[in-house]
């Protein structure tokens, strides 16, 4: 069943428009890629998503248009955002940013610190002074938090140490694994993606140009849009 | 002889150590309502970015209310709750009318639009209760003094008045460091965008935030309407006054505020009682009295340069 479809969907940033004519299908508890070079639209697309920039044409979550709802809206119905740049609430100790926008469910302080022991050992420490590993992790606990159907990736693993990039995709795969949430997962390193992802949407310069099974996505088509196979 | 001489200038030191110590609770009385009234205005600033005017505007609804309030029940407490809940729910209006527009907006738009609001809520209780002062009295049982030790009395209402305000201050300290709203307003502090896209309905927190802050206004109006007057125009004096408290105290800080209100208060006062008197130690009566309450009035204003000048960001301001 289709979790979130985006049909035709356009934004601008002012007069300079990002995207043009974006169409994503996600399907419950799958993993899909969204991929694209630098600048091709892939963070405006989840800002159009969660209400945090204008767009057009159909958005849908559970069958439900979301584009005229408000961004916690949204969220509420359970849009989980890890956003670019991580932006944990920097005054806030590990706690406070996670129980902020906690909502009942699976999700709880200690199922994150069993995720992420890392946190539990920081729980009173402000997130200004974590590692930035840490405050990924942090980012992403928050969003478990408000216990989502589809989480949102960001670059999750951008600007980290290998050893905790590979931490992170342990987390996901364990989330893949043994909650059955949906995850759209944005990226750089492809070779993870293809292990783990089930499928793709590419897009280039704001427009969906490829979307398919993981496994179908050839290196041609790869190269092509992302510039890597 | 020797033993009654010594009495008398004992008895002198304790005299005048009661006058001081008369004149010390009263700073603090006066440091007290003032920190209730820049709690809200420190908290607006320092959470939404709002510099508001009207602030005073809701510090003189609190005081009309009550004032209404009382004429109307008889009931002092009555009118206190009027004041609070009344200029709370005049803020939440204000807000979801006029505020909720200027929060993206840059501060001149603010101070314009803010400043509006203060001839709108002048003139319209102007025309509703006249330009004459109107009077909130104290119950006799509290309005009389109370024996506190070595010989100081004083009044039993401006006690209760800086219980109030302890308790106002200790209510805040607990909603934003220990409830789940008060971290929801930390976190809106530090990224809105992000906190609404977690699922948290932040306009709907800002009005809260306001209305919180226009009711503590209000409440401030009314306890200290009660000793001076209910008049239009009363809030706009004490609006400057807390403007120099969260200043000091470093904007957004609850703390800073509390502690910068606790200063102005009681360098206000002293400095108005006991700069003549230093002055008059060594220069003429006149002369000293009018150079001496010249400086005082400018005291606080040099309190502020002096700490701006060590920490730009405040006492207990956030650097940046
Ligand atoms: N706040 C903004 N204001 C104006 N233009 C923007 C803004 N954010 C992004 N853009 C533009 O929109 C286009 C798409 O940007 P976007 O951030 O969605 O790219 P991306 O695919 O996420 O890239 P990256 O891989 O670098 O994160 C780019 O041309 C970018 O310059
Ligand atoms: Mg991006």
């Amino acid at each position: 069943m289709t979790l979130l479809l985006l049909e035709n969907v356009t934004a601008s940033y002012g007069k300079a428009q990002a995207l043009f004519d974006v169409n994503l299908n996600l399907k419950e508890g799958e993993l899909m890629a969204l991929m694209g070079r630098n600048g091709m639209g892939k963070s405006t697309t989840v800002k159009v998503i969660m209400r945090m920039l204008r767009g057009t044409g159909n958005l849908l979550f559970e069958g439900r248009d979301i584009m005229g709802l408000p961004s916690h809206r949204v969220a509420q119905m359970g849009l989980g955002l890890v956003p670019e740049g991580r932006r944990c609430f920097r005054d806030l100790t590990v706690a406070e940013n996670l129980s902020a926008s906690a909502r009942l469910g699976y999700w709880s302080l200690p199922r994150i610190f069993e995720l992420f022991p890392r946190l539990g050992e920081r729980q009173v420490q402000v997130a200004d002074s974590l590692s930035g590993g840490e405050q990924q992790m942090l980012s992403i606990g928050r969003a478990l938090m408000t216990n989502p159907r589809l989480l949102i990736l960001d670059e999750a693993t951008e600007g980290l140490a290998p050893i905790v990039r590979q931490e992170i995709w342990v987390a996901i795969g364990k989330l893949k694994a043994e909650t059955g949430i949906a995850i759209l997962l944005i990226d750089k390193s492809i070779k993870e993606l293809r292990e783990i992802c089930d499928s793709a949407t590419l897009i280039e310069r704001g427009k969906t140009v490829w979307t398919g099974s993981m496994k179908s996505l050839d290196s041609q088509t790869l190269d092509r849009y992302v510039g890597v196979s | 002889m020797g033993a009654a001489n010594s009495c008398t200038q004992t008895c002198g030191v304790f005299m005048s150590f009661a006058l001081f110590a008369e004149q010390v609770l009263n700073g603090l009385q006066s440091g007290i309502m003032l920190f209730v009234m820049a709690a809200g205005l420190t908290l607006i600033f320092g959470v939404m970015g709002l510099i508001n005017l009207a602030h005073g505007s809701l510090y003189m609804v609190g005081a009309f209310a009550a004032a209404a309030a009382a004429a109307w029940t008889g009931s002092f407490l009555l009118a206190l709750v009027a004041a609070l809940t009344g200029a709370a729910l005049v803020g939440m209006f204000v807000e979801m009318l006029v505020i909720r527009r200027l929060y993206d907006r840059d501060h001149l738009d603010q101070v314009l639009a803010t400043f509006a609001l203060i001839l709108i809520f002048s003139e319209g209780t102007r025309f509703f209760f006249g330009s004459f002062p109107l009077f909130l009295d104290v119950p006799k049982v509290i309005a009389g003094p109370i024996n506190l030790p070595i010989g100081i009395e004083y009044p039993v209402y401006r006690l209760i008045i800086i219980g109030v305000g302890l308790c106002v201050a200790l209510g805040l300290w607990l909603l934003i460091s220990k409830t789940r709203l008060g971290v929801q307003i930390r976190a809106g502090k530090n990224d809105r965008e992000m906190i609404a896209a977690l699922g948290v309905n932040i306009s709907a927190l800002y009005t809260f935030v306001f209305a919180i802050g226009a009711g503590l206004a209000g409440l401030a109006g009314a306890l200290v309407g009660a000793i001076q007057s209910v008049q239009v125009g009363m809030g706009e004096p004490v609006l400057i006054l807390a403007f120099v408290v969260i200043v000091i105290g470093g904007i957004g800080s609850i703390k800073g505020a509390f502690i910068g209100a606790i200063l102005v208060g009681l360098t206000d006062t002293l400095g108005g009682i006991f700069l003549p008197e230093l002055f008059k130690l060594f220069m003429e009566g006149s002369i000293a009295t009018s150079l001496g309450s010249a400086l005082a009035s400018m005291l606080i204003y040099i309190l502020m340069a002096v700490i701006l000048v060590c920490r730009p960001q405040g006492l207990f301001g956030v650097q940046g």
